[in-house]
């Protein structure tokens, strides 16, 4: 038997924030719903909700950290990807004081995610370095 | 947003001024036309004569970069006829005087002349947005970006006080966010000055709350913003930079000093979805997920407060971006990233950010809920500053008209202006792999006006060349009666035939934001070399 759901989440196009289900046929996600009952969406979504669910499984995703050795990136493991940012980070900071860092977050990913990349940013590295593209 | 997106349909004048909603908002842009088939009036102030401009009943096109002058002027024409609400003025603001003196200096044959607004389409303006019942204002970018973009917003501002149209229900200022979470992002403290709920970092109070629950020693100095991280890598005070999901190798202005300065980073990281532009300059690439592979929250562009759910595992062995950093933060020695779920962050951050205090997932279960919400009785908060403002009395601030940064001259004839389409959006990570979405809208093309055409000798869809005093690009040309004369329009989308090659660095010097609306180009025939 195949399984098929649909998820409530919210779209992550533009400031709208319309409700979208995602329909999820075993494991994969198949196409986007509007909310029939969202206070802004009313059942109704523009082209690129509708199309929301077409760029996750695009063979450009990134599945791996990369490293670049000699001008090439090659994968590596997580464990070595983390090591080899910490260390550096921390030898940055050490050597140029913890405003030599900065960062920026990012408007396109979850609230949870924004709060805690400031936070690392002031309480780890120690600086007010972080902005995101609210600008542009 | 003062308001709420549903209110729109409810204003009975709504003017619509560098904003391209359909194209950019749909959804926004349905209500405001509900709300002129209930008949509102709908008018649309823009350089360009973009979809919605078709159903307003007063459509101008200002002069590029020429916002404050055409408010003051209307403001100057309805303090003359007496159209301001002086009750709404005597109670709820101050420096009235201070205003009325600026406006003196902008009677509408000199706006006219300014601006390019006629003057009785200025009157015309004034006086349905100021009769109105509720009226609303609706602005984007365009307002925004350039360098008189704080002033543009508080022109918006005086305008919206000096009628009374602030502080109800359906009438307010209503700047349109551009991307999904660039409210939660900023509510969140990802700015250089403020922490979560906008609490200034130089706030002794503030700073002392959240050392004790980060258990942390805190710098009090304000950061850098984006400019100035750029400026700080070309003057060799930044050595390394962390981006999260942000693709600057596209959205920032003057592109080729951008790439020009990452690469002189001793250690640039790049955690994102794809390998883009900026990702491909970096030292090391982390593979974050998308929307639909995590939990958490996104805050839309009326501040209400929404859930993400995981519809699907991670691909490949790609991990949610707050996963990746709780793992840095730990592995550099700091032990406060332990958190079970999505929600436990949530809860740290509402316990520490007022206006968020009163939300929790089980109460956005179904539906979202607006900040500010205080607790957990608060409904929270449709529109803002109902019966006074937050720092109580609106004050009136005069300002003076200045010219954009870049003026067309000789060298470079033609006003250059950027934007969003439709079909795509914003660096097109996303939109670009969409297979509908990018048959609908495959490559950039800069948008000209046919009597300009004939004039230079180009026809629609030839590749020309676009100059301006940054670089030069090759694109192809679609022309359309949507923009003036000696005007261009460049959707900055693509990477390919990136309109930031050309844009200015000139930034507005409070907001820091770059003035990519306006600039100076000149185009030129790509002459064929002969055999």
């Amino acid at each position: 038997m195949l399984s098929y759901e649909t998820i409530l989440t919210t779209c992550t196009y533009c400031g709208c924030g319309c409700g979208i289900l995602l329909e999820v046929l075993d494991g994969r996600i198949i196409g986007t719903l509007p909310q029939k009952d969202h206070t802004i969406t009313q059942g109704g979504l523009c082209i690129k909700g509708w199309n929301v669910h077409q760029f996750i499984y695009d063979q450009g995703r990134l599945k791996r950290p990369l490293v670049k050795r000699d001008g090439k990136f090659t994968e590596t493991t997580w464990e070595e990807a983390i090591e080899e940012v910490a260390t550096k980070l921390n030898r940055i900071k050490e050597e140029y004081g913890p405003d030599s860092i900065c960062g920026l977050t990012s408007a396109r990913c979850t609230n949870e995610e924004n709060y805690i990349f400031q936070k690392w940013m002031r309480a780890v590295i120690g600086t007010n370095n972080v902005d995101h593209c609210a600008r542009l | 947003m003062t308001n709420s997106i549903p209110e729109l349909e409810e204003s009975d004048c709504i003017l619509v001024t560098g904003s391209n909603t359909t194209e950019a908002h749909p959804l926004v842009a349905s209500r405001i036309l509900r709300a002129k088939q209930k008949g509102a009036t709908l008018i649309v102030i823009d350089p360009r004569r973009t979809q919605i401009a078709r159903y307003a009943d007063i459509f101008v096109r200002q002069k590029l970069g020429t916002d404050v002058a055409w408010i003051n002027g209307l403001m100057h024409i309805i303090l003359k006829e007496g159209w301001e609400n002086k009750e709404f003025i005597s109670k709820r603001t101050e420096g009235i005087e201070e205003l009325k003196k600026e406006l003196e200096n902008y009677p509408p044959e000199k706006v006219e002349e300014i601006t390019g607004i006629s003057r009785a389409d200025l009157r015309r303006i004034a006086e349905a947005y100021a009769k109105a019942k509720n009226a609303s204002i609706i602005y984007a970018m365009g307002i925004t970006q350039h360098i008189t973009g704080t002033d543009n917003v508080i022109s918006l501002a005086n305008l919206a006080m000096l009628t009374g149209n602030i502080g109800k229900a359906s009438s307010g200022v209503n700047p349109l966010r551009g991307q999904n979470n660039v409210q939660g992002a900023c509510d969140m403290g990802g700015l250089p000055d403020v922490y979560p709920g906008y609490q200034s970092v130089t706030n002794e109070t503030i700073a002392k709350k959240f050392e004790e629950s980060w258990n942390a020693k805190l710098s009090r100095k304000p950061g850098l913003t984006i400019m100035e991280m750029f400026q700080s890598i070309e003057e060799g005070k930044v050595k390394a930079m962390y981006i999260m999901g942000e693709n600057p190798m596209v959205s920032d202005p003057d592109l080729k000093h951008v790439e020009h300065t990452l690469k002189k980073l001793e250690l640039l990281v790049v955690q994102d979805i794809f390998l883009t532009e900026t990702a491909k300059l970096a030292h090391i690439v982390l593979p974050g997920v998308s929307f639909a592979e995590k939990e958490g929250t996104f805050t839309s562009t009326d501040r209400r407060v929404q859930r993400v759910r995981k519809a699907i595992e991670p691909l490949g062995e790609a991990k949610a971006d707050h996963e990746i950093i709780c793992k840095i933060a730990k592995r550099m020695g700091n032990d406060s990233f332990n958190y079970d779920s999505e929600e436990k962050i949530f809860e740290e951050m509402t316990r520490l950010t007022p206006i968020y205090h009163g939300i929790t997932y089980e109460r956005i279960e179904k539906d979202g809920i607006q900040w500010p919400c205080t607790n957990s009785e608060d409904p929270g908060t449709p529109f803002l500053h109902k019966d006074q403002f937050s720092k109580g009395k609106g004050t009136f601030f005069p300002i003076p008209y200045r010219e954009p940064a870049e003026i067309v001259d000789e060298e470079f004839p033609f006003w250059l202006t950027t934007g969003r389409i439709g079909f795509q959006y914003h660096s097109r990570t996303m939109s670009g792999v969409s297979p509908s979405l990018q048959k609908e809208a495959k490559e950039g093309y800069v948008e000209m006006n046919p009597f300009d055409a004939i004039q230079l000798g180009i026809e629609e869809g030839e590749k020309v060349k676009v100059i301006s005093r940054r670089g030069t690009i090759e694109i192809k040309t679609k022309l359309s009666f949507n923009v003036g004369r000696n005007m261009v329009f460049i959707p900055f989308h693509y990477f390919e035939s990136a309109a930031n090659v050309l844009t200015n660095t000139a930034v507005d010097p409070i907001s820091k934001i770059p003035e990519f609306k306006v600039c100076a180009v000149r185009l030129e025939k790509i002459e064929e070399e002969n055999p």
